[in-house]
């Protein structure tokens, strides 16, 4: 039997999990600002927030090394300030996975909000509820299939991220070694056997994910729309 | 009492209304774009004119030059076309969706007697999707007034219905209109319907006010 070192599954799903929790705030929040308002320049907003979906992964790692390397505009910053650095750590893992899931969450969120009938937010608002009340008891309700798929979708990225975060995290074995950098230097290193493991561990959980939110989705459809 | 007078720019055309009402029913009528649901709208402060005036009462809830007052705080009753019940809350929590907390134990027998004369008791633990298009409507106009509203509008409410179901609702209405003695607005394409509802109705054209019919105050049955 293999000697295996779990660490990786346990920073992965670390990485993934706090990576998808910002990532399902901000890409709510922001979607449903933008779905109901026309403005000048939305477009060129929209592409930028989706734009690390089209780029290969490389570059928005070297944006991000601009951004947090020791020298970068913020990195620099908080090495000055806080004694802080977010190259080679596994925050440096978070905001990689940050960055190359936010459009995912974002397109989902947006599908969302925008195919809801505006004539029952309305009708909350002509019943008295605030703002908040509407989103709250009406929106958010009717859109979480499809905010689900987004949160999902997101994490399944976040845990396959690869090249961004090696350019920001590294490989530190014990510190930044997610399940995609295990592979990656496992093969390096001939150690194909170890490799295999953690290919057929991150299969079977993202087609599991997948299958589990079909589904829910699908289940939850029906419930509103099937007697 | 209700005061419109609004002046607005749509797509196609200049809307310009001017009425006043009590506690009638009005009816609009008018070809599709003529501007009806956008007064409904303006009622309900979904949408604001360019221009104008709008009171109840004595409320403003617009006033050209000051900010108009929220939908949330009108009290109006709207019943959308094809109802917008939301579909994931029983009938019974879209009833009470827009009580106030503190105002659950006064309303309580109210909305019971509400359920009782548009006979909807039984279906309080289903789904919309779960129940007929009359009695969507019933429900629908239950939840519109349960709030308790000073105006109710009624954006084409008979219009999914088939012509018996129609008929039977159309006395409903007649009936909680001499129940509840608040201003009805209702928007409909059948005339047939209008002359049956409306104590006055309003013809639209091109967000213009093209004629008005006055029907002798009839006084109920009831």
């Amino acid at each position: 039997m293999l000697e295996m070192d779990y660490s990786p599954l346990l920073l992965s799903l670390k990485v993934a999990a706090i990576s998808t929790f910002f990532v399902f705030v901000a890409g709510v929040f922001i979607a449903y600002l933008l779905a109901k308002r026309d403005f000048f320049g939305k477009s060129i907003l929209e592409a930028l927030f989706l734009l690390p979906l089209v780029l290969p992964p490389t570059v928005v790692g070297f944006g991000l090394l601009i951004l947090f390397g020791k020298k970068g505009w913020i990195g620099s910053w908080l090495l000055e300030w806080f004694d802080f650095q977010i190259v080679f750590t596994w925050i440096g893992a978070v905001i990689a996975s940050i960055v190359v899931s936010f459009p995912l969450m974002y397109q989902s969120a947006a599908a969302a909000f925008e195919s809801l009938d505006e004539r029952l937010s309305n009708a909350a608002r002509t019943m008295g509820a605030s703002e908040s009340r509407v989103f709250w008891s009406v929106v958010f309700p009717l859109a979480w299939p499809g905010l689900l798929a987004g949160l999902v979708l997101s994490f399944a990225r976040g845990l396959g991220e690869f090249g961004a975060t090696l350019m920001l995290a590294g490989y530190i074995p014990g510190k930044t070694d997610t399940i995609p950098m295990a592979i990656y230097f496992a093969v390096e290193s001939g150690q194909m056997e170890k490799a295999t493991f953690w290919v057929v561990m991150i299969i079977t959980f993202g087609f599991s994910l997948i299958l589990w939110v079909n589904w829910w989705s699908k289940r939850n459809i029906r419930r509103f729309t099937k007697s | 009492m209700l005061h419109v007078d609004i002046n607005t720019q749509l797509a196609h055309f200049e809307m310009n209304i001017h009425f006043e009402m009590c506690n009638e029913i009005m009816v609009l009528v008018g070809p599709s774009g003529s501007g009806k649901t956008t007064i409904l709208n303006c009622i309900a402060g979904l949408v604001h004119p360019d221009h104008g005036q709008i009171l109840s009462n004595e409320h403003t809830f617009f006033e050209t030059g000051e900010k108009p007052l929220p939908a949330r705080d009108r009290q109006i009753g709207y019943l959308f076309q094809d109802y917008a019940l939301f579909p994931h809350m029983t009938v019974e929590k879209n009833i009470w969706f827009g009580v106030k907390k503190n105002e659950r134990k006064e309303s309580n027998e109210m909305i019971h007697q509400l359920l009782q004369v548009l006979g909807i008791e039984h279906l309080l633990q289903k789904y919309p999707h779960q129940i007929s298009g009359g009695e969507k409507q019933r429900v629908a106009l239950a939840r519109a007034l349960a709030t308790q509203p000073s105006v109710l509008l009624l954006d084409e409410p008979l219009s999914a219905l088939d012509t018996e179901t129609r008929k039977q609702c159309q006395d409903e209405l007649l009936r909680l209109h001499d129940m509840w003695k608040i201003p009805f607005i209702i928007v409909t394409h059948n005339l047939d319907e209008a002359e049956r509802l409306g104590n006055r109705i309003i013809f639209l054209d091109q967000g213009q006010i093209t004629d008005e019919k006055w029907k002798r105050y009839v006084v109920s049955t009831y």
